[in-house]
């Protein structure tokens, strides 16, 4: 046994986890979990708190709106860190690779203003380039030097996070405000429609391009050659190179995708139009790290990731309307955690499914 | 002279909460339990102490009231690591999820419960710092030496010191360090010759949790006087730690120790005339300890030794 996974790191069950339901599961053991805390906190108001934790996203059509422009950077983050454990990589580093996307998005959305009507499209294609370059770094010294990728991809956050203030500074700074220069007109990405849809949301065409992508990634991983030999890798690195795979290979190509879809997740956030710029702090974008609870919640699953996202985004709305209730937000954070803890429980519940079905069987 | 004394101990304000967390990854990894909740586990134990010398400041002070704390921070850290080891011990569950879910779980719990405990409704629990030692008694009298390693310091620092020798020599020298080790390398044969694989997990994550607690204690009492639900991804940094020192004890250490050199250069490169002087921006110098982790990796990570059954469920039924 133990020949599946890289130095260190195992494979992920997830994927092949109890599907739907153990998801679905976790998801009500988690609002039950939450509702005793509310009851636990106040329980005068814990039934009002936990009616805006429900159907706060759902108020009117212009939370339903922000529930689409919170759900695209993370769904882009998750889908980053899913895909690379598809290949039985851990993208620890998706915090970097998202402000290095966002960097290259603002730096053309700055700067690029000869490109007119195409300026939003460079900016986020060059934001993909600068997410994918950063985490080629960990997957070069994965594959060729052995470099353990869940430190490399530690430090470059932290490298990335300086590097990103620096370039900042050097480039697309207001002094004034002590963050970057707002982006032009042009380069926001087009609202698509849904704006009206959704009238005085941020929602905008980035949620569009996200499930777009999340398709794109699902027919790239399941329907062709090369998602096949990723998988493959991801599964049995020793079996694949006996099948002619070349795993360095896999796992360089797996994190430069990786990277471009957190890179990618940084321009859609950055590009929104709704006054977003990059902060001069020595802080993490947390948007990475909301992005391994985005996929692990999705089971590592392109269309899951999506969903699961969506309804992330739905919970930090409701949040923050339970604070008029006198709630504090990080509840929410509180049966996210829950939920994920429980989705762990995946491989339990699915033997006992298995022991069930083959009792039945056995009829 | 003084600049070299000063950057000593500081480096040792950096080192020494890295060298315990990482130590107490190193029990959980070396029975075979990935622990990526390091830096959850810092804060559930950084929250209970922090809340208890807030609360004990007023009748108590000083060494004592520091060393109640340690317990109190080892404990919450042991109890907390518990929903990591049943997770992935009983349920087999995935390590790397469960230990996301706590990374996750500990702060928002530490907001939430700061807010419902402290008077004021504010999540930062603050604390008198009563801790710090000038001087040692006597030893901080010999020359140099004294300057060095007794004078400005915490009693947590000798703590570090006396936990990394004791954690050699209970991982290497004792029958419970040759079994837990056993579990992590191929637990099917320890299971065979007796060894309870279930048992001895449970152990090494109980551990690891009680250091990662400890640890969380000392990186806000030596960096800090208030406790604000976060210790600065020091529970990551202290993974990086444990893998760069490839989870050997005094390998850690020398890992800890290099880690914690280069933050202070980055810390304090304004203070040291030498390096302030060079036409090299302050971020570089922020970056350093990260760039220089990763070219030290590339050139020792050939034979990297991760203990063979980390991360894989032991079932019993699938010897």
């Amino acid at each position: 046994m133990n020949k599946g996974k890289w130095r260190g790191f195992p494979k992920l069950n997830v994927s092949k986890a109890a599907g739907p339901l153990s998801s679905i599961g976790a998801i009500i053991v988690g609002l039950l979990v939450g509702l005793i805390i509310l009851l636990f906190a106040n329980s005068s108001k814990a039934f009002e708190g936990f009616g805006m934790i429900l159907g706060g996203g759902l108020q009117s059509s212009k939370d339903l709106g922000n529930v689409l422009y919170y759900a695209t950077p993370i769904i882009m983050t998750g889908m980053s860190v899913a895909f690379a454990f598809r290949t039985s990589l851990f993208n620890i580093g998706a915090s970097g690779q998202f402000m290095m996307g966002a960097y290259g998005a603002v730096l053309v959305g700055v700067l690029g203003t000869g490109l007119g009507p195409f300026q939003w499209i460079v900016a986020l294609l060059a934001a993909m380039v600068f997410g994918a370059l950063w985490a080629l770094l960990p997957g070069l010294l994965q594959a060729y030097r052995n470099v353990n990728i869940v430190i490399s991809c530690i430090m470059t956050n932290y490298i990335g996070m300086y590097l990103v203030n620096w370039l900042v500074k050097g480039t697309v700074y207001n002094q004034m405000t002590n963050r970057s220069i707002a982006v032009a007109e042009t380069a926001n990405i087009p609202k698509m429609g849904l704006n009206e849809i959704f009238p005085g949301s941020s929602a905008n065409g980035g949620i569009i391009i996200a499930i777009i992508i999340a398709i794109v990634i699902y027919i790239l991983l399941n329907k062709t050659t090369f998602g096949y030999e990723l998988r493959a890798c991801g599964f049995n690195r020793y079996a694949s190179r006996y099948a002619g795979i070349n795993e360095k290979r896999a796992i360089v190509m797996s994190m430069l995708i990786s990277g471009a879809l957190a890179g990618i997740g940084g321009g859609l956030l950055y590009l929104a139009g709704s006054g977003k710029y990059i902060a001069v702090e020595d802080v993490l974008a947390v948007e990475g790290f909301t992005g391994i609870s985005v996929a692990l919640l999705g089971m590592s699953h392109p269309i899951g990731t999506l969903f699961a996202g969506l309804f992330i985004a739905y919970m930090t709305i409701g949040g923050s309307y339970m604070q008029l209730a006198g709630f504090v937000p990080e509840i929410i954070d509180i049966i996210t955690a829950v939920i994920i803890y429980f989705a762990a429980f995946a491989l339990i519940l699915r033997s006992v499914l298995k022991r069930i079905r083959t009792r039945k069987g056995g009829d | 002279m003084d600049i070299v004394y000063f950057l000593v101990q500081q480096t040792m304000f950096f080192t020494i909460p890295l060298l315990v967390v990482a130590l107490g990854g190193m029990f959980s990894e070396r029975s075979g339990v990935i622990n990526i909740a390091l830096e959850g586990i810092m804060i559930a134990g950084g929250f209970c102490s922090v809340l208890f010398l807030n609360m004990m400041q007023d009748t108590m002070s000083g060494q004592m009231l520091l060393l109640f704390a340690v317990l109190i921070a080892m404990v919450s850290g042991a109890v907390f690591s518990m929903l990591h080891a049943y997770a992935s011990i009983n349920m087999k569950a995935d390590q790397t999820i469960s230990g996301t879910a706590l990374n996750l779980l500990a702060p928002a719990l530490a907001i939430f419960l700061a807010r419902m405990i402290q008077p004021s409704n504010v999540q930062q629990i603050n604390f008198t710092n009563t801790f710090r030692i000038e001087k040692v008694p006597v030893l901080g009298d010999i020359p140099v030496l004294g300057n060095l390693f007794f004078q400005n310091t915490y009693i947590t620092t000798y703590l570090g010191v006396v936990i990394l020798v004791i954690a050699a020599i209970v991982l290497y020298r004792t029958k419970f360090g040759l079994r837990m080790r056993a579990c992590g390398e191929h637990p099917q044969a320890a299971d065979v010759v007796g060894v309870s694989v279930y048992k001895m997990r449970y152990a090494g994550v109980m551990i690891s949790g009680a250091l990662a607690g400890l640890g969380g204690l000392i990186f806000v009492v030596t960096t800090s006087t208030n406790f604000n639900a976060t210790v600065s991804g020091y529970g990551f940094l202290a993974l990086a730690v444990l893998i760069f020192g490839q989870w050997k004890p005094y390998r850690i250490a020398g890992a800890a120790l290099f880690f914690g050199l280069m933050k202070t250069i980055a810390a304090t490169y304004s203070a040291v005339p030498f390096l302030a002087g060079l036409p090299i921006s302050g971020y570089f110098y922020k970056m350093i300890p990260y760039i220089a982790t990763l070219v030290v990796l590339v050139f020792s990570s050939k034979k990297s030794q991760a203990p063979r059954a980390e991360g894989i469920p032991y079932d019993k039924g699938a010897r």
